[in-house]
């Protein structure tokens, strides 16, 4: 296909916005969210960390002249002249219950679970949607191969914002798959942490409990003055 | 070494992990590079273009263009069910029409431009042919009564059969080449039943009932086969009675004769050299 042309964006002065239907003139350069705060909205759902990390905030947008709906998180996208948007506060999606120390890290325990991953007809659609930049169809193909700890991989920064759940054609809710995947990749496929096996033995066993009496019976001043010498792991 | 892009699928990467291996490891015997498609999808299903929709197309379509940006011309498939999803879905988009509108909807990715053949390993062997196959056999298999099952897969919509669609040779003549004796039987072509296996086992049970005893009748000692489908239903849905005739891939008794792979106890036994392993 070819491309679309957006026409140039403002990035001073003030551009309108279409909010669920109705136009608000707002400064350009504002993220989404608070360009609806600037509006007037008072944001209870739908609003989480403001840093990109919580997937509290899924917007659905097009622009003018552009066939697209573009999905994003609203905290992390600047507005644009002539966009028009909605908020998707949440998403529904049933969880499937099951028994993380009887569930087995294989394909069959996703598909038992998520049958409607078979569905999965390859449009990607929800690779398009992700705000995270997930190879999410990449994602459902290594569920439905049984490859449990690529899908681990693959979403291992999903957000469960929602947004290729909503989009999928196929009603798969990824995100309760992938959290199922990275849980049984946990449980069952990673390499044990032999470190912090050690470390809660030395816990259980009252190493720590000293250091942790003196530190509840320090003063303010000293607790802070602690905490700025604190060790630092490195990058 | 020649080189031959190959596309899996899901169930040679999961529940058919031996015939994949098995297929490889001959493959390089034979001369063959087999490389992998570094990004695929699930061919779509054959069950998934039993409707008229063009969406269905749209993932077996994504996988031509994979091919397509490795510059290839010639995708190898080793399930049956993959190939005749693929091959269907590469004849469907030979409409100018239904290609324009596959590309309009994916627009995240290069236009499919057409010209990728979707071949499958019996046809590949046939190519490859009887001489220098037969040149490369060094465990014959010379005893044995093997059957060839096709089911659907390989042979229906005609279009996409490797071989004549009543009447196919294609699987005998493989089995002639690898030493040992091919057996026809009548139901060789019939269905197995296929995804019934899920809602209605009952009548797998009976259509699987049919092959193994038509199978059993014509003297066969195992039964070939290309598909996972065929091979999960033909064991797991023997109903009883019916002959327990042992069932593996094509691709496993082709690694047996040319020596890659280990020959299991029960086909070793039935061997006139008897040489086993």
């Amino acid at each position: 296909m070819d491309e679309v042309e957006v026409k140039a964006q403002p990035k001073t002065g003030m551009v309108t916005v279409y909010i669920m239907g109705q136009a608000y003139r707002v400064p350009a350069g504002l993220t989404i969210l608070k360009a609806l705060e600037y509006a007037g909205f008072r944001l209870v759902r739908g609003v989480g960390c403001r840093g990109g990390f919580c997937g509290a905030c899924a917007t659905v947008y097009r622009l003018p002249g552009d066939y697209r709906l573009y999905a994003d998180l609203a905290c992390q996208t600047t507005v644009k002249d002539g966009m028009y948007l909605a908020m998707l506060p949440s998403t529904p999606a049933e969880r499937r219950p099951y028994d993380i120390r009887k569930a087995k890290p294989r394909g069959e325990t996703l598909l038992a679970l998520y049958p409607e991953l078979a569905r999965c007809v390859a449009c990607n659609t929800c690779t398009k949607s992700c705000p995270q930049k997930l190879e999410v169809m990449e994602a459902v193909q290594a569920a439905l191969r049984g490859d449990v700890a690529k899908v681990a991989e693959l979403t291992f920064d999903c957000l469960s914002c929602g947004l290729c759940t909503m989009r999928c054609p196929a009603e798969i809710p990824h995100y309760h798959v992938w959290q199922l995947a990275r849980r049984l990749y946990g449980a069952y496929l990673a390499p044990k942490a032999e470190h912090l096996a050690r470390r809660v033995e030395e816990i259980a066993a009252g190493k720590f409990d000293g250091e942790l009496d003196r530190l509840v019976r320090l003063g303010k001043e000293e607790l802070r003055e602690l905490y700025k010498a604190r060790e630092i792991e490195p990058e | 070494m020649e080189r031959i892009l190959y596309f899996p699928g899901c169930a040679l990467k999961d529940q058919a992990r031996g015939y994949e291996e098995a297929s490889l490891a001959a493959l390089a015997k034979l001369g063959y590079e087999v490389k992998e498609l570094p990004r695929w999808n699930c061919c779509g299903t054959v069950y998934s273009l039993a409707q008229d929709e063009l969406m269905r197309h749209v993932g077996p379509v994504r996988n031509l263009i994979r091919a397509q940006e490795e510059g290839a011309d010639e995708i190898l498939t080793l399930c049956s069910m993959c190939y005749n999803t693929l091959r269907r879905s590469a004849r469907f988009v030979e409409d100018p029409e239904s290609l324009r509108r596959i590309n309009a909807f994916m627009d995240d990715e290069p236009d499919y431009r057409g010209g990728v053949e979707v071949v499958h390993l019996v046809q590949f062997l046939e190519e490859i042919g009887v001489e220098k196959l037969a040149r490369a056999v060094v465990r014959p298999l010379h005893g044995l009564r093997l059957a060839a099952y096709y089911g659907c897969t390989l042979l229906r919509p005609k279009e996409v059969a490797v071989d004549h669609p009543d009447r196919p040779e294609i699987l005998e003549r493989l089995v002639s080449t690898l030493g040992a004796e091919p057996v026809l039987f009548p139901e060789r072509v019939e269905c197995c039943g296929a995804y019934l296996t899920v809602p209605r086992p009952d009548i797998v049970r009976e259509r699987v009932g049919e092959i193994l005893r038509s199978a059993g009748l014509a003297g066969a000692q195992a039964l070939l086969t290309a598909c996972p489908l065929c091979k999960f239903n033909l064991e797991e849905r023997r109903p009883l009675g019916a002959p327990r005739i042992p069932v593996f891939y094509v691709g496993e008794a082709l690694a047996w004769a040319l020596g890659v792979r280990e020959i299991p106890a029960e086909i070793g036994k039935l061997l006139s050299t008897g040489v086993t392993g």
